[in-house]
């Protein structure tokens, strides 16, 4: 991929930056998210800010746009400190950001979106429409985007819904745009868009804020990349002198030179099979998320899903767990296709699935422990229809002993567990099931290092027992050392599949990148 | 927020014409049933379409319809008003009680109190963010109570005293009431406020997305407050015009009133959920309930609570129907 | 990554309010009888209580199914119409004897159930929207098969059932408690009183955990209407007559209030059974407190109004009222 610099934007020291945030600091509830992080981005420049998961980076663009008020530290706006107590405030500072979902109104029209709040009147202190309209034509046409502003938003390509989204920032005098993973549902044509009007507003002046899990994009758009890790700066610099992998390494907190295998993690090495698969997904395809991926998993074996954010692992897990419809593709477990699109059907199949947002998917926050952990296998811990505490309990006891679950007892409240035992407990739901097939979202996010080692062990003992285990986690050292295969996914695709010796992070890292492998042999292809 | 499927583009053309159609039976649905039923009630019943008849049912809308507009706002917010059954009442009571100040009393009174009323449920849902659908059902019961205790428990009746004001509601215009003018002129004005004026597009964007409104800048707390002081305002001056109609302020009319009403916006095609919505659709509502009471009473040997029932069953099915054309409208 | 601390320690107002949200209900009852004590005459007696505990039966059972209903983060409105349609079918059947009657009564009420819960599960309508229908139509659907009128039910069986008693405990308290005792085994010890607890807990990790989330949703709807049913017939029992046009209007009101006065939050994932007993205890105290020292009906419409805001605005500190 080519990683010229733009030639617009000034970057030089004469101009005071458009956006400034110094040694800000942001804890919650004892958790540091941003720990004195120092960032400054140019007017005219293009700006890549980069990080995984729970690297502090949307704290941070909640810091930049009043959201969140830092605990430490100060923002500047053109060289000026200020305070922004809410998101209304950076707005009217000049602050704006473009979500991946697009935050207009979808039953009004487009001109209606663009200028809501002020728009034009006559002198009856009416809504002067026609020139509403014609303003609202102007402004799209700057960005080459010709389109019937009296249409409703939602009758529009989300390409679209957004370019006027940025249209509405920046006719409102829009100094800095953020955008956060602003592709992730744009097809390429309407990337392309997007670009040039990226180019466009940075001939204005406007800086901008690029957030994406593309490397492809952020080698296009930005030229420089600050990259965060666990709430840190890591990493400031021309995007020019950052090769690709090095780039993922300094995300990923892996140095590239020094890979070692075994003891960052609790798994006790990876456990490959030769019976087999259990089950066997086939060309497992929806629009715009996944496509064609096929995956086999033998029993005892833990396959890893690797991947950046966005690249269709937590996507291809729920089309396995039938939580998402698919346009097509067939799950099979033992030779027996699975009825696709239900959660049940996937269930008494044999397929569980832990999902990656514990606390709005996984536990029912105001139920207890032993609730939490029956739930699924209610009906079958029941007799006509009561449910038996003496079944329950033993469940229960058994699960909470073994998966060594902290709680007060088992009528505690699941909410109050740290996170650590309410991710054990949602195993506990699961192992409840005796499935034959357990996926695995990120998890070990979110719990202190104790508890992540219990986790991991269990997983390794699991697969010991003859499960079949589907791994997804964005810790490269959780994927290489707990799996003893790993399919790699890249923009919604598989990219590779690492087997045996291969599994290690020099090979992962490459394949995330996209790249070949820096011993210079390809990955095996499937 | 909606998940990704939902709030992508249409991809083909009939994907976008079946759209478009489901657009069209939402917001027109009711005018074309309406026009239906008027062909079919003046086909069967001789003394159905006759000017007289047409009056009538006008005049018998004008009260509902009044109150509906109101309802339109706060539904168009994503709301619901349970009490304006109540606030009708009220407002009646209060209307023949100030009637005896003169005809200024016997209307401002009634739009003083019933307009407090809406800014305390305002308040409550916009500020204190309780449940609409709960403060205004402790509206209902509430204001129901004030309207009982000022009238001795519902046995007093008060009449109306001013002369002015009894002319408003029995009077009027080349035979039309000026309760329907008053009525009409509601629709209109609350149309023109609601698609012309920048508080009526706030209304629309914080019924159809509170979050992008918040996040936009608007003022959604002042909006949703106004609405509710608009339903107020509204149920209390149908009620008064009702006491004006009727001579007197009856402390029990308005039960169930603002089932009709809500009845009345659902089948003018505002969608329940806010964002989408028109009074003109509400006035053909109002009408379509109307023209089938009228058309029972034509049968004549008919009882009345087939109205309830009729209506009940067509807010079902409209629902039922509005929610899968919203779906087929990914809305 | 660090351990996220969920545990949070609640400020000391938040303890107070905790306090109310838990035990207000009782607290209130508690109050309300100490007052009566002293500056209500002839409160104290038996057949006060007596008349307390029939009066209040229709509200409490009706309270149990929109216990339920709420639980899912649902709500129910047409009970008051199921009411008068179970009523209104009793004359025309009364002539078969009791069980029959009953029976049809309830599979008649029980019919408005199934389709408030078949629009709510599978049509995806708001609770609110769905079952106002069907409180409009099931009062004109029950003024039609009454013809508008009332009829009285001289059945001596059905009768009793209004107002008989044995050793002094009249059957529809006997009814009541039985009801209760169900419900609360229901929401406690069976598979499916967890499941809707789940649900309203949170929906998504239900459907995540394969639970059949939309069968459930029928069952409570179908449940509260046969409730509602039965409390139509101990109505009617009561008065002795049909009575289509007037039972159990506004009813859905006093059980709504009865069940978040009693705790459960109008946001679901809890069913306080206990509760909703004591709730509809209290609303029936209020009202007899108000009546006992000639505070006019008016008034205690009034204070109901209060009181349903008043805890609803306590309840809100739980979750997030949409």
């Amino acid at each position: 991929m080519p990683t010229e610099s733009p030639t617009t934007g000034v970057r030089d020291g004469a101009t005071a930056p458009a956006l400034e945030a110094r040694l800000v600091t942001k804890r919650f509830a004892g958790v540091t998210a941003l720990d004195s992080v120092d960032f400054a981005v140019q007017p005219g420049e293009s700006l890549a800010l980069m990080g995984e998961n729970g690297a502090g980076k949307s704290t941070l663009i909640k810091v930049l746009t009043g959201v969140y008020q830092p605990d430490d530290g100060e923002l500047r706006l053109g060289g000026a400190p200020v305070k922004f107590a809410r998101p209304l405030d950076a707005q009217r500072g000049g602050v704006s950001t473009i979500y991946q979902e697009v935050n207009l109104i979808p039953l009004m029209s487009v001109a209606q979106n663009i200028f809501l709040g002020r728009e034009p009147r006559n002198r009856f202190g009416l809504i002067d429409f026609p020139r509403m309209y014609a303003d609202a034509r102007g402004l799209l046409e700057v960005y080459g985007i010709a389109v019937d502003v009296r249409r409703p938003l939602r009758s529009l390509a989300l390409g679209i819904q957004q370019m006027v989204a940025l249209a509405r920032s920046v006719s409102i005098n829009a100094r800095i745009v953020i955008m956060d993973e602003p592709t992730s549902s744009l097809e390429a044509r309407e990337v392309e868009t997007l670009f040039s009007v990226v180019s466009l507003l940075r001939e204005q002046g406007i800086a901008i804020v690029y957030v994406s899990h593309r490397m492809d994009e952020i080698y296009r758009v930005a030229e420089r990349a600050v990259v965060l890790r666990d709430g840190k700066v890591v990493h400031v610099g021309d995007l020019a002198d950052l090769p690709r992998v090095e780039l993922i390494s300094l995300m990923l907190g892996r140095s590239v030179e020094k890979v070692q295998r075994g003891g960052a993690t609790a798994f006790g090495g990876a456990h490959s099979s030769s019976a087999p698969a259990v089950l066997v997904a086939d060309d497992l395809s929806r629009k715009h998320q996944i496509d064609g991926i096929d995956i086999e998993i033998r029993p005892g074996e833990v396959v890893g899903l690797g991947g950046l954010l966005g690249s269709g692992r937590s996507e291809t897990l729920k089309a396995l767990a039938g939580v998402m419809q698919l346009d097509r593709g067939v799950v099979k477990i033992n030779g027996k296709t699975v009825r696709s699109g239900s959660v049940p059907a996937a269930i008494r199949a044999g397929i569980v699935m832990l999902p990656e947002d514990r606390k709005a998917e996984g536990i029912v926050p105001g139920l207890s422990v032993r609730d939490n952990i029956v739930l699924a296998a209610l009906p079958r811990l029941s007799r006509a229809g009561f449910s038996s505490r003496r079944n329950q309990d033993a469940v229960v006891e058994v699960f909470m002993k073994r998966l060594h679950i902290k709680a007060s007892s088992p009528d505690q409240i699941v909410s109050e567990l740290s996170g650590g035992n309410q991710q054990k407990v949602m195993i506990a739901r699961w192992l409840a099931m005796s499935p034959k097939v357990l996926l695995l979202d990120e998890p070990t996010r979110g719990i202190d290092v104790g508890a992540k080692a219990e986790v991991q062990a269990l997983i390794d003992e699991l697969a010991r027992e003859g499960l079949a285990i589907v791994l997804v986690s964005s810790e490269v050292e959780e994927v290489v050392e707990g799996s003893a295969r790993v399919i790699v996914l890249r923009e919604g695709s598989i990219e590779t599949e690492l087997d045996g010796d291969e599994v290690n992070e020099d090979q992962l890292l490459a394949a995330l990148a996209g790249t070949t492998d820096p011993t210079g042999a390809r990955g095996a292809d499937r | 927020m909606s998940v990704i499927e939902t709030s992508a583009g249409p991809t083909t053309d009939s994907q976008v014409r079946r759209e478009r159609f489901a657009g069209v039976l939402q917001g027109y649905g009711a005018a074309i049933v309406l026009v239906i039923l008027v062909v079919v009630g003046s086909v069967s019943f001789p003394t159905f379409f006759s000017l007289n008849n047409f009056t009538n049912i006008a005049t018998q809308s004008s009260f509902p319809l009044i109150v509906a507009v109101g309802m339109t706002f706060v539904i168009l917010t994503g709301g619901i008003d349970l009490s304006v059954g109540s606030v009708f009442a009220l407002g009646g009571v209060l209307a023949a009680y100030g009637s005896s100040l003169g005809v200024w009393g016997a209307l401002l009174l009634p739009l003083l109190v019933c307009g407090a009323i809406g800014l305390l449920q305002g308040l409550l849902v916009a500020y204190a963010k309780m449940a609409p659908f709960i403060v205004t059902l402790a509206g209902l019961l509430a204001v129901r109570g004030l309207v009982l205790a000022i009238t001795a428990g519902g046995s007093n009746t008060p009449l109306v005293k001013d002369a002015t004001f009894s002319a408003i509601g029995q009077g009027g215009v080349f035979g039309i009431h000026w309760t329907v003018i008053v009525a009409i002129a509601a629709v209109a004005v609350g149309t023109v406020v609601l698609t012309r004026t920048r508080g009526g597009q706030a209304i629309f964007a914080v019924g159809g997305s509170e979050s992008a409104s918040t996040f936009m800048g608007l003022p959604v707390a002042r909006v949703k407050l106004t609405v509710y002081i608009v339903s107020g305002l509204c149920a209390g001056l149908a009620g008064a015009l009702n006491a004006s109609y009727s001579s007197s302020g009856v402390p029990t009319v308005g039960v169930g009133l603002e089932l009709s009403a809500i009845s009345a916006v659902v089948i003018g095609g505002t969608l329940l959920v806010g964002g989408r919505g028109s009074l003109v659709g509400t006035l053909a509502g109002v009408l379509l309930l109307s023209v089938i009471q009228n058309m029972i009473n034509q049968v004549g040997s008919l009882s009345s609570s087939v109205q309830s029932v009729v209506s009940g069953v067509f807010l079902a099915i409209v629902v039922v129907i509005q929610t899968v054309l919203s779906r087929t409208q990914r809305l | 990554m660090t351990e996220q601390t969920v545990t949070i320690t609640l400020p000391k107002r938040g303890a107070t309010l905790m306090v109310l949200q838990k035990y207000g209900v009782y607290i209130a009852i508690i109050v309300l009888l100490l007052y009566n004590l002293v500056f209500t005459p002839n409160f104290f007696q038996i057949g006060n209580f007596r008349t307390q505990f029939v009066q209040m039966v229709p509200v409490l059972i009706v309270a149990l199914g929109m216990a339920l209903v709420i639980g899912t983060e649902g709500i129910d409105l047409s009970v008051g119409g199921v009411m008068a349609l179970a009523a209104a079918v009793i004359p025309l059947y009364i002539g078969y004897g009791l069980i029959p009657v009953v029976i049809i009564a309830v599979v008649v009420g029980g019919l408005v159930g199934v389709i408030n819960g078949s629009l709510v599960a599978f049509v995806g309508v708001q609770p609110i929207v769905a079952t106002l229908s069907l409180m409009v139509a099931g009062r004109g659907i029950a003024l039609l098969i009454a013809n508008e009128q009332l009829k009285s039910v001289i059945d001596p069986n059905l009768l009793a059932i209004g107002r008989g008693s044995v050793l002094g405990v009249p059957y529809s308290v006997i009814i009541a408690v039985v009801l209760v005792l169900i419900i609360a085994l229901l929401v406690n010890r069976t598979t499916f009183g967890k499941q809707l607890i789940a649900i309203g807990g949170s929906r998504r990790a239900a459907e995540l955990s394969g639970l059949p989330v939309k069968r459930i949703l029928l069952l409570v709807y179908l449940l509260s209407a046969v409730l509602a049913s039965i409390a139509g017939i101990i109505g009617t029992a009561r008065l002795g007559a049909s009575v289509p046009s007037t039972l159990g209007n506004l009813i859905e009101l006093s059980a709504i209030t009865a069940v978040v006065v009693g705790g459960t939050p109008l946001t679901g994932g809890q069913v306080k059974v206990a509760g909703t007993v004591a709730g509809a205890l209290l609303l029936q105290f209020i009202s007899a407190t108000l009546n006992q020292h000639n505070v006019p009906d008016a008034f205690s419409q009034i204070t109901q109004a209060v009181i349903i805001l008043f805890a609803v605005y306590i309840q809100r500190g739980r979750a997030a009222v949409r």
